[in-house]
């Protein structure tokens, strides 16, 4: 079924699109990621212009945190003054990112800046994963019985001044360090188009220390508001929002988010992790690879 | 429709017999082309007559090229190369007008029809576009951006050579289909159409055709590109609440 894409200008397979989002959508429910991680790549694969591909994602990562942010929520999950103060620094992080993104595309270079990023991220959280999940496991398996939740938040966060008491994270911390996170996060948010996700939630977990039972919840509460403010930015600036796409990718998203937020509930946590944590490795890998190796296209059109 | 319109062209055809070099008498099928939601491409018919002086139709054989040019964009080109390792983009070259889209359909190869030098003048071919890189100095480096950017949009689709596209009648009706790709850029075209005769361009004849958008497709389009806040704030709208629809969806399963 071929359906026209009004702004992308092509046609595309929409059962296709629709599956690609529902993918996402259930790593979206599972994880607390927004999964443009992965929407951004698929859709440039499938021929859509890279400008699109980041626009568009950000809208359809909005419908579906919303969906998972309801579910959530309704479990009690989602603390929201932590991610108020989150949305907070995010949305400074998105001004500097935008001036970032548009430095960088000026001079060229901005694929190659935002493969880099990726690949240090992805292999520092992703190994950072793997070791955690691990240890568990394997405590588990010896019988040797694992240390109480070593919830401990970063001692650099502790010795930050003003504390606030955040009930639902059951933290009493400085708002200036999940403020930092939020910001760094929102920064990323633009320039690599993502919800930022997969950045937010290791780092509740292991700079805040915040109980995981919010983690995923809050996490998507910031990017529902982070992502609804990069979608704005892209159709006033970039104009490439593509309303059909994102409405394709949202039908199969929605709803596979709501799937994905179920399936959490039941499947063990170190597992997940670990399944999540060499997802990230191996997009980092596929990544590195690909710089290294001669591009399918040496050259690049830009229109102006 | 096409029938009728040929038929009154062959009716038309001996009122216009009297002059001294051949002539060409195009027509389209389509003038605009629309593009709406289930739009996979299109066929554009060209096809017409060829008049000769006093009628009489020529021993040597006659060849029609039909060439279908878009909308002229300046494009910047950018080109990696490997550099410690990584391929990044390394240099660049700008062009300051470059056909977005260019097929040209004939009977047979184009470099049988024509010599170099006439398929250069008449832009006859991908490889004799006049691309015009805003250094002048056709440089080696010059000339390998031209490929790259004819390599480029050849592989997309969007520079084609179509040559058996063609077919010419009794050397006097001749018809064309190009293939319009999916993803074809909207805008302002011309169909050129072309008699050649040993090598020689006799007649060339234009006709204009435009490529849009129609109904939704164009609504949405003019819609982002002039009330981006309006537009983004309804993608917003919508997004939250197909989520929202979903949520509350499920809740009840």
């Amino acid at each position: 079924m071929d359906i026209y894409l009004p702004i992308a200008e092509i046609s595309v397979n929409a059962l296709l699109i629709i599956l690609l989002g529902g993918l996402v959508g259930v790593l979206s429910g599972m994880f607390g990621v927004g999964g443009g991680f992965l929407t951004t790549p698929l859709l440039i694969f499938s021929g859509i212009s890279p400008a699109v591909a980041v626009a568009s994602a950000t809208t359809q990562i909005t419908g579906a945190s919303v969906s998972g942010v309801a579910a959530h929520s309704q479990r009690k999950g989602v603390d929201f003054r932590m991610g108020a103060v989150l949305i907070v620094g995010g949305i400074f992080g998105t001004i500097l990112g935008g001036f970032l993104f548009l430095e960088l595309q000026k001079a060229g270079q901005i694929d190659v800046v935002v493969s880099i990023l990726y690949i240090i991220l992805l292999v520092g959280i992703g190994v950072l994963m793997i070791r955690e999940a691990w240890t568990v496991i394997q405590a588990r398996r010896t019988g040797i019985p694992i240390k109480p939740p070593a919830r401990r938040h970063h001692p650099i966060v502790a010795s930050l001044p003003l504390r606030w008491r955040f009930y639902g994270s059951g933290l009493y911390i400085s708002p200036l360090a999940p403020l930092g996170l939020g910001f760094a996060v929102g920064t990323l948010t633009v320039m690599l188009g993502i919800g930022g996700g997969f950045i937010l939630v290791p780092g509740m977990i292991y700079i805040l220390g915040m109980s995981t039972r919010v983690v995923v919840g809050t996490s998507l509460f910031q990017i529902l508001f982070v992502a609804a403010a990069t979608t704005m930015v892209h159709a006033m600036t970039t104009h490439a929002v593509d309303i059909v796409l994102a409405v394709l990718l949202l039908i199969g998203s929605v709803t596979g988010a709501q799937i994905g937020a179920r399936l959490s509930t039941r499947i063990n946590a170190e597992w997940l992790r670990l399944v999540l944590a060499a997802l990230v490795i191996m997009v980092a890998i596929r990544m590195a690879l690909g710089l290294g190796w001669r591009p399918d296209e040496i050259y690049s059109i830009e229109i102006s | 429709m096409n029938r009728i319109r040929l038929l009154l062209f062959l009716a038309l055809v001996p009122m216009l017999l009297g002059q001294a070099r051949p002539r060409l008498v195009p027509a389209v099928d389509q003038e605009e082309i629309e593009i709406i939601y289930s739009f996979t491409g299109s066929e554009l018919m060209v096809f017409g007559a060829i008049l000769y002086p006093g009628g009489r139709v020529p021993e040597d054989p006659v060849d029609i090229v039909v060439v279908l040019k878009g909308p002229e964009q300046s494009i910047l080109l950018r080109e990696k190369q490997q550099r410690m390792g990584i391929w990044i983009n390394a240099a660049q070259a700008r062009f300051r007008s470059a056909p977005a889209f260019y097929a040209i359909a004939s009977a047979r190869p184009m470099r049988d029809i024509v010599d170099e030098r006439t398929a250069a003048i008449y832009e006859l071919g991908v490889d004799s576009l006049q691309l015009s890189p805003a250094s002048a100095n056709p440089s080696e480096e010059a000339r390998r951006f031209e490929e790259g950017l004819v390599e480029l949009r050849s592989r997309n689709g969007l520079y084609i050579e179509q040559p058996d596209a063609v077919e010419v009648t009794e050397g006097v009706l001749y018809s064309a289909r190009i293939d319009i790709p999916a993803r074809v850029p909207v805008g302002e075209y011309t169909a050129e159409t072309f008699l050649i005769q040993d090598g020689r361009v006799l007649a060339g004849e234009v006709r204009e055709i435009r490529i849009g958008k129609s109904g939704f497709e164009r609504f949405v389009a003019t819609a982002s590109a002039e009330h981006g806040f309006f537009y983004g704030l309804a993608a917003v709208i919508l997004s939250l609440l197909l989520g929202w629809i979903a949520g509350a969806v499920f809740r009840r399963l």
